[in-house]
Parts: C-alpha cells; sequence; structure tokens
C-alpha cells in the first residue's frame, strides 16, 4: 500500500506531449508562486512593525510597474496558449489510416466492437503502435471515455457520434474510466485497456481463423452489420446494385447527398442514424418517403454495426474485408471528405 | 482633522435597540438583516461540511465501507449544492456587503430596504426547499445537474431541489439589483467614484454578474425541471433535445458565478492589506478596473468548461484563449496586494494572516486554472480530482479565506466585541495546514487520473486520499474554532472601539457597533481612501469629517 505512484503510466503518442505542456505549466507556476510568496515573506519580514526600515516616499502607484504587469503575463499566457492550442488541434484529428472501433456507453459498462466484429464488455484488446479511432455513442446518460496512461478523454453523448483516437506505444494494461458522472454506478463503471504486440493481439482475435474467413470477412464488424441489413429487410429497398425504392448505398459513406429540399447533408454516421430512427427527416433527391423509422427495434450498436456495413461499402462497393487490419492502407477506407487527411501520426 | 466620533452617551445600537421576534423577522435595517443572513449562512456552511466530512471518511479506504454508493453521490451532491448556493455566492455579499456597503458610502440603509428583507426570505425560502429535498430523500445529480441523467434517469428529488436554487437566485438577483442602486445613488457628499473604498467597487462588479447571469441559470434550472415534470424535449435527445445545450447555459452562469464567490473576497483583502501595513493600496484604479476586465472577461470564458462534451474544436480554442486573458487581472490584483506591503508597517493581527493565506492559495489556485485552460491538459485532467483541487483552492483557499479574514476585521463593528486574538491566530494556522494538506494531494491524485465523483476507486490512490482525509480533519477542527471563540466574545470578549484597527474607511468613524441610522450626521468626504501612513506613531487620515 505504501509504494505509490506521483506521475502515470506515458503509454501513448501523445502522452509525452501533453506532459512536456504540464512540465512547462508547473515551471511557470513555480516560477510565479515563488516570484509572489518570495516577495511576501520578504517585505513581510523587512517591512514588519516595529523593524527598522526605510519607509520614506511610499509609492502608491506606477504606471510603468502595471504596464508590465499586464504585457509579460499577457506574452507568456499567450505564448502557452498557442502552444496548447495547437496540440489540442491535432489531437482531435486522427490519422486516416486508423482501426475504426466503435464503443457504446450505457449505465454502467463499455460495450466495445472491433473492427473485425469481435466484442468486449468494459476490456478493451488492442494492438501497440497502430492508430485506433472510436466513434462512440451512448445508449442512455452522458459519459464519458477516459484513458489516464494515454492522457486522452471524450465525453459520449446518447443521440450523437463522438470520436476519439489514440496510439498506444507500450504494451501492458491501463485503467479505462468513466469521468463524466453518470449515475448509482459511476465509480464502477471502469474498465481495463490491454495494449499488445501485434502479433498477441492477432492471436487474440483469432487471427488464424479471421483470415481464413471467407472475403466478406464473417466475423468483422461490417458482417454483422450485413446480417443485421438483410434481417432488418433493410436489402429490400437500399439494393446493391441500386434502382430500388431506397438509395443504393454503396460508396455514399461521408459523400455529400442532395436532399429533395435542395440542400445537401454528409452521409456520416449522424446522418445514417437519423436516417434509420427518422427517415423522413432527410429524404434523399429523387426518393419518395416511404421508409418505416426503425426508432425502437434497433439498439445503439446494432447501428453502429449497420454503419460499419455501409462504410465498408466504402467509394467502390468493395467488400470490407478484415485481414487489412495489419495493413495502413487497405480499401476499407472510405474517402475522408469531412476531415483533412492527416497521413502522419504526431509522434 | 476630526473624525466623525459616536457621541459618548450612545448605548443604544442596531443589536440592543429591540429584543423582540418581530423586531428581527420583520426589520428593515440592513445591518440586521446582514446578521440574519450570518446566522442563515453559517448553519449552511456546517451542514455542507458535515457532508464533505461524510465524503472524505468513505475515501479513506478504495471499498465503498462508509456509505452505500446511492448515499455517497447525494452526499457530494448535497455537499456541492448547499456550498455553492446558500454558502460560497451569498456570504460576502450577503453579510458582508450588506452590512459594510451603507456604513462605507456613508448611507443611512441600503437603497431598497424591504426589497432587502425579501431577498432574505427569498433566500431562506430556496433554502427550505433544498432542505426539504434533502429530507424527502435526497438528490444524486451532482450540483450541476447535467440532462439527461438529472431529467430521465435520476430517481432523487431534482426538482424540489432545482427549485430551490431558482428562488435563491431570486435573492441574489435582487441583492445585486439593490447594491447597483445604492452605489450610484446614496454615496455620501464628496465620495466620487474614485474616492470608494475597493470593496465597493468589488461589490459593484459582482453586482453587475448576479444581475445579469442569474437570470440564465434560473432560466435553465426551471427548463430542466419542466423537461423532468412533462417529458419536453429540451436536453434530453431521446425527446428531441440537446444535452450540450444545457451545459452552455448553466456554463453561462455558473462559471461568472466563480467570480461572484471571488471577487468580493478580493475587495475583503483590499481593505485590509493597507490596515494592516498603514499604507496607501498600491495601483488603486488598475484594482478598481481589473474587478470590471474580471467580470467581463468572466462572462466569456464559461465554454472551457466544455473541452471534452464534444463542442466544436474552434469554439474551444477561442475559449481557451479567453480563459487565459482572465488570468491577467488577476495576476495585476496578486502583485498589487504584495506590493502594498512594500515599505509598509506590518502588524500581523488575525485578519491579515487571513489576506496573506488567500494570496499564496488564491495564486495556487489562479495557476492551476492555466492548466485546466491549456487545452490538451484539461483533455487530461477534465473532471479528475486535479478539477476538484483547483476550484477548492479558490473556493476554499480564496473566499473562505477571504471570509474569515473579513469575519475577524470586522467583528468589533459587527458585535462591539473583540475576538480573542492568539486562539484566533492558532485557528488560522490550523486552517492554512488542513485546507493544504486536504486539497494539495488531489492534484497529484488528480493528474494520476482518479476521476472525481468516485466513491470506490482503484488501490494505487489510497495513499493520497488517506493524507486528504486527514487533512480535512484537521481543517474541520479548525473551522469550530472561530464558532466558539466568536459566539464566547459576545459575552466574554473585551469591549470594542469604534475603530479597533485605526482604519480609514467611513464605517470606522460611527460606533461599535452602529446605531440603526450608522451616523448622528451625513459625513462628507473629502479625499480617498487608505491614507495611511507607516511612519510611526501611526497616524491616518479618516476617509470623512463632520459636517460643519
Amino acid at each position: 500500500m505504501w509504494g505509490f505512484p506521483l506521475f502515470p503510466d506515458q503509454a501513448s503518442t501523445v502522452a509525452p506531449q501533453v506532459d512536456a505542456l504540464y512540465f512547462v505549466l508547473i515551471g511557470l507556476s513555480a516560477v510565479f508562486t515563488l516570484l509572489v510568496v518570495g516577495l511576501l515573506v520578504y517585505f513581510g519580514v523587512k517591512y514588519r512593525r516595529g523593524a527598522r526600515a526605510d519607509r520614506s516616499r511610499p509609492v502608491s502607484h506606477n504606471t510603468r510597474f502595471e504596464l508590465v504587469l499586464l504585457t509579460v503575463p499577457t506574452v507568456l499566457a499567450l505564448a502557452v496558449y498557442a502552444w496548447a492550442a495547437i496540440l489540442y488541434f491535432n489531437m482531435q484529428r486522427a490519422p486516416a489510416n486508423a482501426l475504426e472501433f466503435t464503443a457504446t456507453g450505457k449505465q454502467w459498462m463499455w460495450k466495445l466492437q472491433h473492427p473485425t466484429g469481435q466484442r468486449e464488455i468494459n476490456e478493451l484488446h488492442i494492438p501497440v503502435g497502430r492508430p485506433i479511432k472510436l466513434t462512440m455513442i451512448s445508449q442512455d446518460v452522458i459519459h464519458s471515455f477516459y484513458i489516464p496512461a494515454f492522457r486522452i478523454k471524450q465525453d459520449v453523448l446518447p443521440g450523437r457520434y463522438s470520436t476519439l483516437w489514440f496510439q498506444a506505444t507500450k504494451p501492458g494494461e491501463y485503467h479505462l474510466f468513466c469521468t463524466e458522472y453518470c449515475g448509482t454506478e459511476h465509480s464502477e463503471m471502469i474498465g481495463r485497456v490491454v495494449v499488445m504486440e501485434p502479433a498477441q493481439y492477432e492471436a487474440w482475435l483469432g487471427g488464424a481463423e479471421v483470415a481464413q474467413a471467407p472475403a466478406q470477412g464473417a466475423g468483422s464488424a461490417a458482417s454483422a452489420g450485413e446480417q443485421q441489413f438483410q434481417q432488418l429487410g433493410c436489402a429490400s429497398c437500399h439494393r446493391l446494385e441500386g434502382g430500388g425504392a431506397g438509395p443504393a448505398l454503396a460508396g455514399i459513406f461521408g459523400q455529400e447527398v442532395r436532399l429533395q429540399d435542395g440542400q445537401s447533408v454528409t452521409a456520416d454516421e449522424s446522418y445514417i442514424r437519423e436516417s434509420i430512427l427518422n427517415p423522413n427527416a432527410k429524404i434523399v433527391e429523387g426518393y419518395q418517403p416511404v421508409m418505416p423509422s426503425f426508432q425502437g427495434q434497433v439498439s445503439e450498436e446494432q447501428i453502429l454495426e449497420l454503419i460499419n456495413y455501409i462504410r465498408s461499402l466504402g467509394t467502390t462497393a468493395g467488400p470490407f474485408e478484415p485481414e487489412e487490419t495489419t495493413e495502413p492502407e487497405g480499401t476499407t477506407e472510405p474517402e475522408e471528405t469531412t476531415e483533412p487527411a492527416i497521413t502522419a501520426t504526431p509522434e | 482633522m476630526a473624525a466623525i466620533t459616536a457621541p459618548v452617551s450612545a448605548r443604544k445600537h442596531y443589536l440592543n435597540i429591540d429584543y423582540s421576534w418581530r423586531s428581527w423577522l420583520l426589520t428593515v435595517d440592513h445591518k440586521r438583516i446582514a446578521i440574519l443572513y450570518l446566522l442563515s449562512i453559517t448553519l449552511f456552511f456546517f451542514v455542507g461540511g458535515f457532508f464533505a466530512t461524510l465524503l472524505r471518511l468513505e475515501l479513506v479506504t478504495p471499498q465503498g465501507d462508509v456509505v452505500q454508493a446511492e448515499t455517497y453521490n447525494k452526499l457530494f451532491t448535497m455537499h456541492g449544492v448547499t456550498m455553492i448556493f446558500f454558502f460560497l455566492i451569498p456570504s460576502i455579499p450577503a453579510v458582508l456587503g450588506n452590512f459594510l456597503l451603507p456604513l462605507m458610502i456613508g448611507a443611512r440603509d441600503l437603497a431598497f430596504p424591504r426589497l432587502n428583507l425579501l431577498s432574505w426570505y427569498l433566500f431562506m425560502l430556496g433554502a427550505l426547499s433544498a432542505v426539504a429535498a434533502m429530507a424527502a430523500g435526497g438528490v444524486d445529480t451532482g450540483w450541476t445537474f447535467y440532462p439527461p441523467y438529472s431529467t430521465r434517469s435520476s430517481n432523487s428529488q431534482v426538482v424540489l431541489t432545482g427549485l430551490g436554487a431558482f428562488i435563491a437566485g431570486f435573492s441574489s438577483i435582487l441583492t445585486g439589483l439593490n447594491f447597483i442602486v445604492t452605489i450610484h445613488t446614496m454615496r455620501a457628499p464628496g465620495l466620487t467614484w474614485f474616492r470608494l473604498p475597493l470593496f465597493v467597487w468589488a461589490h459593484y462588479a459582482t453586482s453587475l454578474i448576479m444581475l445579469l447571469g442569474t437570470p440564465v441559470i434560473a432560466i435553465t434550472i426551471a427548463l430542466a425541471g419542466i423537461e423532468r415534470l412533462l417529458r419536453i424535449g429540451i436536453f434530453d435527445p431521446a425527446l428531441g433535445g440537446d444535452p450540450v445545450l444545457f451545459q452552455h447555459l448553466f456554463w453561462f452562469y455558473s462559471h461568472p458565478a466563480v467570480y461572484i464567490m471571488i471577487l468580493p473576497g478580493m475587495g475583503v483583502i483590499s481593505e485590509i492589506i493597507p490596515c494592516f501595513a498603514r499604507r496607501r493600496i498600491f495601483g488603486y484604479r488598475f484594482i478598481a478596473f481589473s474587478s470590471f476586465a474580471i467580470a467581463i472577461i468572466g462572462f466569456l470564458a464559461w465554454g472551457h468548461h466544455l473541452f471534452v462534451s464534444g463542442q466544436s474544436v474552434y469554439a474551444s480554442m477561442t475559449f481557451s484563449a479567453i480563459t487565459y486573458l482572465v488570468a491577467i487581472p488577476s495576476a495585476i490584483k496578486t502583485f498589487n496586494w504584495t506590493a502594498t506591503l512594500y515599505k509598509g508597517s506590518i502588524a500581523y493581527r488575525t485578519p491579515l494572516w487571513y489576506a496573506l493565506w488567500f494570496i499564496g492559495l488564491f495564486v495556487i489556485g489562479g495557476l492551476t486554472g492555466l492548466f485546466v485552460a491549456a487545452l490538451p491538459v484539461d483533455v487530461h485532467v477534465h473532471d479528475t480530482y486535479f478539477v476538484v483541487a483547483h476550484f477548492h483552492y479558490i473556493m476554499v483557499g480564496g473566499q473562505v479565506m477571504a471570509y474569515l479574514a473579513a469575519l475577524h476585521f470586522w467583528w468589533p463593528k459587527f458585535s462591539g466585541r473583540m475576538y480573542p486574538e492568539g486562539l484566533a491566530k492558532f485557528a488560522a494556522f490550523t486552517i492554512f495546514i488542513g485546507f493544504n494538506l486536504t486539497f494539495f494531494p488531489q492534484f497529484i491524485l488528480g493528474y494520476l487520473g482518479m476521476p472525481r465523483r468516485y466513491y470506490t476507486y482503484a488501490p494505487e490512490f489510497q495513499v493520497l486520499n488517506v493524507l486528504s482525509t486527514a487533512g480535512a480533519s484537521i481543517l474541520a477542527f479548525g473551522f469550530i474554532l472561530p464558532m466558539v471563540y466568536f459566539v464566547w466574545s459576545l459575552r466574554y470578549g473585551r469591549k470594542a472601539d469604534p475603530n479597533p484597527w485605526e482604519a480609514t474607511g467611513l464605517e470606522w468613524q460611527t460606533s461599535s457597533p452602529p446605531t440603526t441610522h450608522n451616523f448622528e450626521q451625513t459625513p462628507v468626504v473629502t479625499h480617498g481612501p487608505y491614507a495611511y501612513s507607516p511612519q510611526e506613531p501611526h497616524d491616518y487620515l479618516p476617509q470623512g469629517v463632520a459636517r460643519v
């Protein structure tokens, strides 16, 4: 019990960068605190009542001094701000080759799914050295996904997708916490992240099995989505070859879609989710509002699988190939139209 | 120059003029209303402190062995609600502002004495509603009431508690309004704006926030209540609402509310330091204007509570920049207080010790504010104990230290008695040590990643939690001491002179305690405040003289 840490593990690519900023802030704070406290003590001793000191003509204002007080902290603060803002901006932009995971928060557990279809609860196994992107949604209240060792955190909202990315640099086990208060068992909504060597991760996934799977990827999240797609009867209208009562979905993910009312919308996760739950909200140009709502019939996880399926249809309607998981450039990636493509991960 | 001294024969003052219940509960005397606030706020401080003690006891071990999860969640919610709405926000303005503003500007009362009494009744009605909610089973949403948890999942007394905060909000609005009108219209002859004590400036800036910000929180809480009762979709996405909208509305008030809590404290420090350093305050105008800068910029910084909420990257970057700007006026104040000690003749009495604690702890609280304003660092420490430590350094290390400084400084004026100096110094040091031992380990805990609002936690966090709880018990002991000796002093304390600190403010130029109408004659002000001289023997120039 008496061996306790004073500093968290540094296990992601951004952790050292965040810590560097943290240490600079500590340094600046130490300088200012010592300056103020030092002056307080020095003046406090020197000018204590009864002590002999020169008290003649104490100044009560000095504009130059005040201007220095205005300028120096402003310049320092804005310098720190600029550094922090740039780092934050990069932390918000997932690399294009990231592995796409999904997470659903609910009272009080994390449900996670790998691109290959494996599901986990309150545990996340990931390979070291690969950027991982999480698309997250809550099925009840607000949660927040937090891995201290990676220095990353993102609120998980109901009704809206949020994303998060990280790249682990050190194999090991790390805490996964919920940090947005979410009710009685909030502090029990915890899990662990297991970072593994790529080969170990493959083995954990049952890599051999996956490699032998048919091209459709029997075990993948996308193929789970395809099953949903068939079972829910989506395929009868959204035909792959087009010409159905609904628009063909191949190649639309991430594209601009023109709507009946002349506006257009990006066919991203949110739009697909909305179209499943409230199909008549934004009708695609040239189609009739005939789709029934699936509100109450599909869970957030099923919707995520359906999105994965549509995403896997890509821009070329090529099937999702789960073997691509170890190679950064795959055909699985849709064209990124909503985000600037950053291929290099910040090191 | 002749100070306005109370007539020697004055035995009647605001406390003993009438002893009946009626004379207290129907009083329109700002000083009696201040005492009503003092009594009620002290009660809520100890209620909130009791909840905090239970929380810290639970956190001694990583398991949930003192209370159940649900009880723990209710305890931290009621701790937050009680401390923020019923202690921190009203404390300095409602107790000291009420008592001192008319005295400091040479007025007989506030501009609207009946409205002032109404504010107290609204405050008590709000508090009663919150107490009723506690009695009916409590509330477990956290003081921030974030939906959809608060409007959908929580089975607790959300509406009744929200109603309490809603009603208490009107008390705050009325007090702010009353102060603004009073400061504008009731200053004594000769008391120009730049002759006002900085305590008055600070309360003016605070009143603006109260008046402009509080209606927003009232509306926000009302909307959350409506959604919970009528299932109208405002914040809950399942009903078509937006949960982040609540956070924007909530923090639009609740961030400026931090300055409602801290600005009056800064006003207190600006009075105490010159008095005990026996010299004019350094940079009077910069301190006065920095209060306004803090109030105005503070209104634009709310979005820094939403850095991980999913708001746009550009919004976050803008709010972060604005937050950095709030640091500048705070830095100006801090350095000006420090510079005021230069060439002073410093007397180490209890109020000055608290003022020094304020500066030191506020520096740490303020600087760690820059950590949470720095976007990537905030992503890591958001909703962890780092934030808990940061805002307790501001709220307790800052506001509560200033409140205690003020209580000791003006106690002779309130009660006509002196507090026991030795015991008071002992309490001041106990509180300082207890405070730092309680909250400093929480910075480390937070950076390690311990989330807030957890009643069980990973075992490696235990040592720091044990330290924190040890500190909390010292702190609790420290807080009980002033209550004991203040009550003791009412009977056994040495009788106070009208001006025991040889201070310059108008409030010291009348008897202790003052008569119901404050001054025998309206004072005339001929010069600015803080005309102290550090040369010995001490001489000083009271701000007002009797009308010739």
